[in-house]
């Protein structure tokens, strides 16, 4: 029996930038062998797991989309014991100046980023945002030492424990998006001695933060007749309380707009209310910016579908997410698979 | 012996059809409305037709000769417009824009919303209310409202598109309307269908999303897998004077010189042989065109050509004023002479069109 | 290697019509590949070996296109106005003289033409063919120019126009020669339009179906005064790319390309670049994904018409490419 918040603790202590998932690929792949029937890497590292349906093939298939990949930053130049770096996936560099990382070098090393003085900087008015490019990182370390363990091309994390705070929120760097690889193993967990007419793929994407890597390619190799997005949204809080952000622990997002099949939200949301699963409606005017954006234009189309998680303070080291609404996300996935008909797609129309 | 293939016209029905699909909204995928007059339209002259995932409509009709090229003709059924995304009091709705739209266009124009077109406005501060400076400064979205009247509101939610309300006319020699881009290609290539040449299999997608990326057509060039693609889009025409009487090279396309034939924008590189095709055509038949001005812009082209091992593909274009606003006005004789450029360039394909001189 | 690299550069192939450096490569591949195509958009495929038993089916990709103009208009006197084919730098334009495809030649002139030290935009230039008037210009809306410029051998050195990416597509070329036997099916892709979105990699990398991607290209150095900080030096060697601003090599193709340049003597350097991209990116996304990396060749001054490279890089990379083909490719496991 999984414990979902262990297994997501677990999950945010491992490194997983993005094209170097490989630690948090090994803790979901140990942890989903037991729940699925097949697995394989993908050629560019995302993780795909089987779990078959009831009946004779052929039979239709589901997929299940979320990343795993960690937005964290790239050593660039050492120079006299400092490290020069720049983002692998969005970073606002205003948060970075005093921030605790670790370099994955010839060993994990303790950093800090450091902000040079204005005087040392280009003309600038005072207490304008430092550039990513003029930060460093520091490692206490002698120059010599440095230049010993450190090359291009290491990789830096945010150095934040998870810690949790009370009425299960957790906070911490990575929940975006291990908070909905969470909730699709919450899914599987529920699902797992239950049978389903549907073939379930569940992926846990590499490089969303970068390519939508993942997002592309695992649909064309999988061939879905439906593919979720599940990632995570804006939760209401400090400068973000508008139409695009959510309550957090109080429920999961639906996607609107032209990413989602019309029909396959209405389908989920008849779920989704028949089992009392408070979900918000999500609008997405211009598409998603999620693996759904890649997934839906895949080969010649996909029907897909946006789940969104409520989490505060995306893109820092502390992201702020409710555990309750991870289990909905699941709940609402396995309930969904549990009772989606054979011939779902047939009955599948645009318009009336 | 070859069947004699007649040839199609630009009369009463085709804009009748038009006027029909100008007046009808859809925004990217939601576009029930035009998807069920495009059906209507073409069923008598498909073999196959159906909706695919993001909403296209894929007609195929079967060349009347073996081993015929398989020919793929795409027009974009969704036009730009809005969504309404945050309810207020009394009737007012906040919106974003959905496709590019120069927000100056918006202030003081009547709308409609939503499947059942309820009427609304994109109201302006009066005048008399302004600080001097004011009338100055841009406009931001974030200060206009969807006004729908203070009992209203019941009929309109967030999630709901938002369209320009102008009505379709035809003014002289003119056609004015919204959406015309890209229902005049919809028109276009329902007509072509019609009256399909027997040299080629048709392979038509009316696509969706191409606004926000062309998406649509990503995918339906995918699925057909054609040897070529022609797109049948509209482009702006800026042919009006400069405010400084200096000669304007900006003007991107002019009305009254023809179909709008595309070497280069920033999504394709046309395919030179599909061009030289074109040219040769265009000469051979007496019909005008111009070289649409190299730069911004693109059409389902840029999305098609780059699908599986590549497809040859060029765009041709019915040239437009003040496209993505309330209003655009287009040329009769524009749209006749882009429907005569690719039914004949359809009809002369050469079998050998692809290979390498 | 200069006799091979030369015509290619002094060749005109803006973007979407790179017919006669397809045509150089062509001839100088006569021969050497057991199978040769071009594709819908104009890539030119060379494939040599068949799979044999734990090879691999490789796709290297050096691209014929270079950055140009394209003209928008022509005035009542002549004068060509025109807008960009790939990146091309304002900075570059006055006083360049450039090539259409036609042959016609002409000279980059600009507005307001007493400003002696400004840069003017784009749209203030216009290209000079010594024409009279918009009857007698030969250059009509839509016809490409390249850059001109004189190749120059400086030794060690090399500079011209169009080193980005004609030395890449040198290196393919002459990796073809040297290639004697393999295990692996590998395909030579001449592509087309990268400057303009890595557009010929995509339909390329979709017909190859490979299951390993290669891309050969320049890549930025930071070894001029004052330039943007960069650890990429001219003659330290062809580098091993670990990341650009369009993808993230996969980290087992860089270890094996680090550990085969290491074992085969052959001086290397690791490159992020955070501007700019290459073929990589599109190969890495195709299909169901593609394990990728990139083999860079230092140069200074890239897409300007004085691009220069270190002929020993160009070499030692010729070196590196035919060691990780030649034998059986093991990447570790994921």
């Amino acid at each position: 029996m999984t414990d979902i918040k262990q297994f997501l603790n677990e999950l945010l202590s491992l490194p997983g930038l993005s094209a170097y998932e490989g630690p948090a690929r090994e803790h979901i792949a140990s942890t989903w062998k037991p729940l699925v029937d097949e697995m394989q890497v993908s050629p560019i590292g995302s993780l795909h797991a089987l779990k078959k349906g009831f009946g004779s093939e052929p039979r239709p298939r589901i997929l299940l989309a979320a990343h795993m990949d960690a937005i964290g930053m790239m050593v660039t130049g050492v120079t006299d014991g400092f490290l020069s770096f720049t983002e692998i996936g969005g970073i606002d560099p205003r948060l970075l100046p005093g921030l605790r990382v670790t370099v994955h070098a010839k060993r994990n090393l303790p950093g800090i980023i450091v902000m040079p003085r204005d005087a040392l900087l280009p003309e600038r008015k005072s207490e304008t945002p430092v550039e990513m490019k003029y930060l460093f990182i520091d490692l206490g370390l002698s120059a010599a030492e440095t230049a010993e363990l450190v090359q291009i091309g290491d990789l830096v994390s945010f150095a934040q424990e998870p810690v949790e705070l009370p009425n299960g929120i957790i906070t911490g760097h990575s929940l975006d998006n291990r908070a909905s690889v969470a909730a699709v193993t919450a899914c599987l967990e529920e699902m797992h001695n239950v049978q389903h007419a549907w073939d379930v793929w569940a992926v846990a994407t590499a490089q969303e933060e970068e390519t939508l890597g993942g997002g592309f390619t695992a649909p064309f190799a999988i061939r879905p007749d439906l593919a979720v997005a599940i990632d995570v949204t804006f939760a209401k809080g400090p400068g973000a309380s508008d139409w695009r952000t959510f309550p957090l622990g109080k429920g999961v997002s639906l996607g609107i707009g032209s990413n989602v099949h019309p029909g396959f939200f209405k389908a989920v949301k008849e779920v989704a209310d028949k089992l009392d699963i408070p979900v918000h409606n999500e609008l997405m005017p211009r598409g998603s910016g999620t693996d759904a954006l890649a997934m839906q234009i895949v080969a010649d189309g996909i029907t897909t579908l946006v789940i969104g998680i409520p989490l505060r303070y995306m893109h820092t080291p502390v992201e702020m997410v409710a555990m309750k609404d991870i289990q909905r996300a699941g709940h609402l996935l396995a309930s969904f698979i549990a009772t989606l008909p054979v011939d779902f797609m047939q009955n599948l129309k645009w318009d009336d | 012996m070859t069947a004699k293939t007649l040839s199609p016209v630009i009369e009463k029905e085709q804009i009748a059809l038009l006027e029909q699909l100008s007046n009808a909204c859809g925004i990217l995928s939601d576009v029930g409305e035009v998807r069920k007059i495009v059906l209507e339209k073409i069923q008598p002259y498909c073999d196959s037709v159906r909706a695919d995932a993001l909403g296209n409509i894929l007609a195929i009709r079967k060349a009347q000769q073996p081993g015929a090229l398989r020919v793929m003709l795409a027009a974009h059924m969704d036009e730009v417009g809005f969504m309404v995304v945050e309810s207020e009091e009394g009737g007012l709705f906040k919106l974003v824009t959905v496709g590019g739209i120069d927000v100056r266009y918006l202030p003081g124009k009547p709308v409609l919303v939503g499947k059942d077109h309820v009427p609304g406005v994109i109201g302006a501060k009066p005048i008399h209310l302004m600080k001097r400076d004011e009338m100055q400064t841009a406009m931001d979205l974030d200060g206009l409202r969807l006004d729908v009247g203070p009992d209203g509101g019941d009929k309109v939610k967030p999630g709901d598109h938002v369209y320009f309300a102008t009505r379709f006319q035809q003014v002289g020699s003119s056609m004015v309307g919204k959406a015309l881009d890209d229902r005049i290609g919809v028109v276009t290539l329902a007509t072509l269908l019609q009256y399909a040449p027997a040299n080629i299999e048709l392979l038509a997608a009316f696509t969706t999303q191409e606004e926000i990326g062309l998406r649509g057509a990503r995918v339906a060039a995918y699925g057909f897998d054609p040897d070529l693609a022609i797109v049948l889009d509209s482009t702006p025409a800026h042919d009006y004077p400069s405010y400084d009487g200096s000669e304007n090279r900006y003007f991107n396309t002019r009305l009254d010189a023809g179909p709008a034939i595309y070497v280069a924008d920033t999504g394709t590189i046309s395919d030179p042989r599909l061009l030289q095709h074109l040219f040769r055509v265009a000469a051979e038949n007496g019909i005008p065109y111009q070289i649409r001005q190299p730069g911004p812009g693109g059409t389902d082209a840029g999305s098609i050509h780059k699908q599986r091992s590549g497809i040859p593909s060029v765009s041709i274009s019915v040239p437009g004023r003040y496209a993505h606003s309330p209003v655009m006005v287009s040329r009769l004789s524009d749209w006749r002479n882009s429907l005569t450029l690719a039914h004949t360039a359809l009809t002369t394909l050469p079998q050998d069109i692809l290979q390498r001189a | 290697m200069k006799e091979l690299i030369r015509p290619l550069v002094e060749a005109t192939g803006p973007s979407g019509y790179e017919t006669q450096v397809r045509e150089l490569v062509q001839n100088s591949i006569t021969g050497l590949a057991d199978e040769v195509k071009v594709d819908a958009l104009g890539n030119l495929i060379a494939r040599k070996g068949k799979l044999k038993e734990g090879g691999k089916r490789v796709m290297l990709s050096a691209h014929m296109d270079e950055i140009g103009l394209i003209a928008t208009f022509v005035d009542d006197n002549g004068f060509i106005r025109f807008t960009a084919n790939g990146g091309v730098f304002p900075v570059y334009l006055l006083g360049s003289r450039v090539r259409f495809l036609n042959g016609v030649e002409g000279v980059i002139g600009a507005e307001n033409n007493n400003l002696r030290d400004q840069a003017p935009a784009m749209d203030k230039c216009f290209i000079d063919v010594g024409a009279k008037d918009r009857q007698g210009c030969p250059v009509s809306v839509g016809d490409m120019a390249v850059f001109v410029r004189p190749y120059l051998d400086l030794g060690d050195r090399l500079v011209s126009k169009a080193l980005d990416d004609r030395v890449g597509v040198a290196i393919l070329v002459e990796a073809l020669k040297q290639l004697q036997d393999t295990p692996n099916e590998l395909y030579f892709v001449f592509s087309t339009q990268e400057e303009v979105g890595t557009r010929g990699a995509i339909t390329a990398a979709y017909a190859v179906d490979p299951e390993l991607g290669i891309a050969l290209d320049v890549t930025k150095t930071g070894d001029t005064p004052k330039c943007d900080k960069m650890e990429v030096t001219l003659g330290k060697g062809p580098t091993v790319k670990v990341r650009d601003s369009g993808m993230l090599s996969d980290p087992r193709v860089v270890r094996w390309m680090r550990k085969t340049a290491e074992k085969a003597g052959i001086p290397y350097q690791l490159e992020v670049l955070e501007a700019g991209s290459t073929d990589a990116r599109s190969i890495q996304v195709t299909r169901a994904g593609v394990p990728v990396g990139v083999i860079s060749i230092p140069c200074r001054y890239v897409h300007s018409p004085s691009e220069m490279v270190d002929y020993q890089d160009v070499v030692n990379s010729v070196k590196l490419l035919v060691a990780l083909l030649s034998e059986r490719i093991v990447l570790e496991q994921q």
